[in-house]
Parts: C-alpha cells; structure tokens; sequence
C-alpha cells in the first residue's frame, strides 16, 4: 500500500529535481513576440495584407498607369503608399494590444522587464518592415516585369539597389514613429489616430507654414521629421540631410521613446 | 513561500493597501479573504511586480519576483482570467506562455488535459469561453512551469459547482506536495472549504489572520432564545462579553465569548429558555466579514 502512494505522489511532486531556472533569452522573447504578430486572426489578416495591398497597387498600375510609365519606379511609388499606412499600424498594434487586449498582465509577469519586452518588439518590427518591403518590392518586380510583357514596352529598372534601401529605411522610419506613438499612449486607437495626424495632417500644414514663414522654412528640415525624410526619396542624401534626418528623428523618436519607455517601466499593468 | 512586509500602495490620497504584512508558507494553501474593493487584487499585483508599491516589501521565493530568472517557472499567476487576447486560441495562449519559459509544446498538452479542457475546445478562440473555461485556461497556464508557489486571484469565479470541488482538490494536492499556494476570494465559504490559514482584509488593511482552526475556535458560543433582553441582562451581570449574532436570521441569537457550559449556567440562573446552545463554529470569523462588508457597502453608499 505504501510503496503505491509513494508512486502515485512521485511524478507529480511539485519540486521535482531540475535545474535552476536560467533567465530568459531575448532571442526567445523576439520569437515568442514574432509569433504574438501573427497568430489572432486580426494580427494574420494585417500581416496578411501587406502581400494583398502590394498585389493590390501593383495590377492598379498596370491596369491604370499609361504604357510610357510603366517602369519599376511607379511600381515602387503605388506599392509605397498602403504600405507607408500600413506598417507604422503594424508597428504600434504591436505595443497597444499588450493594454487594450490586457495580455500585459501575462505578458509582464512570465517576463517581468518590461523594457526586454519592448526591445523584443522594437527588433520584431524593424524585422517584419524590412522583410515586408522586401516582400513588396519582389511583387512590384514582379508586376514592372508582367506589366511590360503584357503591353509589350521595354523593362524600366530605374529604381537602384541604394535608392530601394532609403526607401525601406524611410518605410522603416515611419515604423518607427507608429511603434513610438503605441509606447507613448499605450492605446490602439490613440496610436493610429496620432499617426494620422503626424503623416497626413501636419505634412501640408507645415508646408504651408513654411511658404509663408522664413523662419520655419529654415527650421522645418531640422525639426519635421516627415519632411526630412523626402530626402531619402531622392535617391541620394548629403551629409546635411542626413544630420536633417538625425536631429528630427532624435525629437520625434529618441526623446518620446524614452519618455514613453519611462512610463511604461513605472505604470501599472492591470 | 510568499512574504509581504509593511507593503503600502496609495492613489493619490487614497490607500488601497495599507501596511499589510502576511506569510504564505509552503504546504498550505493560504486563502486571502476580503469583501471587493478591500485591496487583494491590489495586494497581488504588487506581489508579481505588475503595480509598484509604495512602500514596503514583497517576495517570492526569497526574491524579489522582478529578480526571478523565469518566473513563470517558480511562480503560477492567475489574475484575470479573462485578460487575454480574445482572438487567440486557448491553446495558442498555452503555447505563448511555455514558449516564454522555454518549455515544450508536450507541456500544453499535459496541461490542457489536467484542466479538461477537450482538444476542440482548445481550438476554439477565447472570445468564445465561458468564463469556467478561462478561468481552466487561466489555471492552466499557471501550472504550466510547474512552479513551487501559485498566486491566483478569485479564480473560483464562474467555476460551477463540479468545477469548484475540481480546482479544490487540485489546489490541495498541490500544497500536500509542497507547493505554497495563496488564493483570494470574496467569499468566506468559498474559502473556508479549502485554506488552511486565512488572511482577512478589510479596507487596506489586515483584520485578522492565522491558522483557520484558530481563527474558528475563537468564536466562542452560538445562544439562541426568544427573550434576547432577558439573557443579555444576565451577560452583563455575570461579565461575559458578547455581541447580536447574524448567525440566524432573525434577531434572535447572541454570541458570547465563554464557554457553552458557562453560557448554559447562566442562562439557567436567569431562568431563560433556549432555543439553541453551541459552539460558534466559525460564525466570529464569519461575524467580522459581515461587519467589513455591511462597511464597504455602506461607505459605497454615501459615496
Ligand atoms: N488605479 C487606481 N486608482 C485609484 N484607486 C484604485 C486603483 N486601483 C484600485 N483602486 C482602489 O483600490 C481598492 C482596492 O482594489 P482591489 O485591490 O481591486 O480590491 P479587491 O481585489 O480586494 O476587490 C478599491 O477601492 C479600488 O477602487
Ligand atoms: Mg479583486
């Protein structure tokens, strides 16, 4: 009778022997936030439709663009705009929903740093905004090459290896405000309205402002990040655009970034 | 084994956990007992690190829980079961969380399977659980790295009956194992059937705690009679201490803290009849929560 007890309670013994716990690997943190990206049915359908948007622009630009400008650059630009929507989305959908979906609560606690937590996701979008305009940019080869055939004009390659790489720093970039906005206001709908607002309301009005006011058209390159980043656009930045692109992005990423981390470390998850 | 140490947490002017200091020892299941509102979900946040405290202390094994390696594999947390993405599956959530701890996709199996939850129901997505089933889930994950200590906050919460007893026996054979395990609850029967020692808050703070025989045994004696007036009388001559029982329901009873013998001979001596005499079993412990909750809600009410 004994000797059965003890087999019984054995196996499922609360403390059996094993190695002392090691702490947990950032790698495995970035692939565990990697699959958290893809594995609701919303987080698939939006990953999902960085293929179909780019599909999407692509056969509009063979269908709509006149036979002349059927060249790898208009490909490019129509490809460009959903994902310039798109990824920053992605980007701050993957912060929010630790708040808005409560999976904080677990996601903190099995790794109770949350900066590891952030970083990982920081890594995970620069990642899928890079592999997703590489992914972009196969389907608008694809496209110039199909697009060619069927009106049966000669093959535009006039985008370079060096101007595709701006173009996916520049989409990167845009992440990277979308990821900021999502540390900073922890709320999905908050991040996405303020994206908006940051690439598609301020834009024309600090144009405007700039036509109309010197000493703003003499800031704006320094201060307006979303201008500063036309320069990548062109194919070729100079040294001082680069500088443009470092002191705008230090204020519009760097500074809230750390504002936004800052709080995230002393709020309460709940 | 879990220590809180002099652990205080206001918002703004108000303090929602104050000064609380309690042990939960390995081997037994600590039942953390309070009406809502009384601080416990509070309490355990700050326990897991998710709300910074104050003041004070809280540890885990030892440790800090921010200082834990791989906490999910020292310490199972339920908190709210139904903090989880709702278009998940229940199985992808189990998946998430082993894979944080590094462990093996055979783990959620086992798991899923200790908590019945059926193949296709673990397919199914979230959204779509009753809140039994993540309340199972929420369980589940909790037990996944087979931690020594498990913090679970009301998880008996839309458990039906069969699932009550369910999670009781589990919870029990996991301290007859060793395990230290602190689960709150709003509910004195609740809790009751399962703790071994209780902690009972009220408004932030500590009213009671120790062993559950303990915290029973000083409850003096249950006496029933229908002249109240009388006996109470009589109490007072003979100096016995004593409150109205809300044991029954009408106003009937008294609790008084002596013996039922003495309380017997007195009433005897006064000529009252009774109705009922016995031992209180539990009705101080059960007195005092009335009390702190018929508080809450009347504080709730001028509020
Ligand atoms: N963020 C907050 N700001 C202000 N008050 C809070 C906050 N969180 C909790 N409280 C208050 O703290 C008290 C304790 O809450 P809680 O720990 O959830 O109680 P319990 O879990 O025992 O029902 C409640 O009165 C609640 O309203
Ligand atoms: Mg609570």
């Amino acid at each position: 009778m004994t000797a059965t007890t003890v087999e019984t309670l054995e196996p499922e013994a609360v403390r059996a022997a094993r190695p002392a716990p090691t702490r947990i690997p950032m790698s495995r943190i970035m692939g565990v936030e990697l699959r958290k990206s893809f594995d609701t049915r919303s987080g698939f359908w939006l990953m999902a439709s960085i293929g179909i948007l780019a599909v999407i622009a692509t056969s509009a630009t063979i269908l709509f663009a006149p036979d002349d400008e059927l060249t790898y650059e208009s490909f490019a630009t129509a490809i460009g705009f959903p994902m310039a929507v798109l990824l920053p989305i992605i980007a701050a959908l993957s912060v929010t929903s630790e708040w808005s979906q409560r999976t904080g609560l677990t996601s903190f606690t099995l790794v109770p740093h949350r900066g590891r937590v952030i970083v990982a996701k920081l890594g995970v979008t620069i990642g899928v905004g890079v592999v997703s305009m590489l992914v972009a940019a196969a389907i608008g080869a694809l496209g110039n090459v199909v697009g060619t055939a069927i009106t049966g004009t000669d093959t535009v390659w006039n985008v370079s290896v060096a101007e595709l790489a701006y173009i996916i720093l520049a989409s990167v970039l845009g992440m990277l405000v979308g990821f900021t906005l999502g540390v900073l206001m922890r709320s999905s709908a908050a991040a996405v309205v303020g994206y908006f607002v940051y690439g598609f309301a301020l834009p024309p009005l600090s144009m405007m402002l700039a036509a109309s006011q010197d000493w703003w058209d003499r800031l704006q390159p320094w201060v307006d990040f979303y201008y500063a980043q036309g320069s990548l656009y062109e194919g070729q930045v100079s040294g001082t655009e680069w500088a443009h692109l470092g002191v705008a992005g230090l204020i519009w990423l760097v500074v809230p970034l750390t504002i936004g981390l800052w709080s995230v470390l002393r709020s309460e998850v709940k | 084994m879990i220590k809180v140490d002099s652990l205080t947490k206001k918002y703004g002017g108000f303090t929602a956990v104050d000064d609380v200091c309690f042990t939960a020892r390995p081997g037994r299941v600590t039942g953390f007992l309070g009406p809502n509102g009384a601080g416990k979900s509070t309490t355990m946040r700050i326990m897991v690190g998710l709300t910074p405290a104050t003041s004070g202390i809280a540890e885990v094994s030892g440790r800090r829980f921010a200082d834990l390696p791989n906490p999910g594999l020292e310490v199972g947390v339920l908190l709210d079961a139904s903090a989880q993405h709702a278009g998940r599956t229940g199985r992808e959530i189990l998946t998430i969380a082993a894979r944080t701890m590094g462990l093996s996709t055979r783990r959620v199996d086992e798991m899923l399977e200790r908590v019945s939850l059926t193949p296709e129901e673990s397919g199914r997505r979230v959204r779509n659980y009753s809140l039994g089933m993540r309340q199972r889930l929420g369980i589940a994950t909790a037990l996944l790295g087979e931690p020594e200590v498990l913090i679970l906050d009301e998880p008996a919460n839309g458990l039906d009956p069969a699932g009550i007893r369910w999670m009781r026996d589990l919870l029990r054979g996991y301290a007859d194992q060793g395990g230290t395990v602190l689960l709150s609850s709003h509910l004195l029967h609740e809790i009751e059937v399962i703790a071994d020692d209780l902690v009972v808050i009220g408004q932030g703070r500590i009213v009671a705690q120790g062993t559950k025989a303990e915290l029973l045994a000083s409850a003096g004696t249950l006496v029933r009679t229908s002249d109240v007036p009388t006996l109470a009388r009589a109490l007072v001559d003979a100096d016995l201490d004593f409150v109205e029982s809300a044991a029954t329901a009408g106003a009937d009873a008294l609790r008084v803290e002596a013996d039922p013998e003495l309380v017997g001979q007195v009433a005897q001596r006064a000529g009252v009849a009774l109705a009922e005499l016995r031992a209180a079993d539990g009705a101080g412990l059960e007195e005092m929560f009335l009390e702190l909750t018929a508080e809450t809600q009347r504080e709730g009410a001028a509020a």
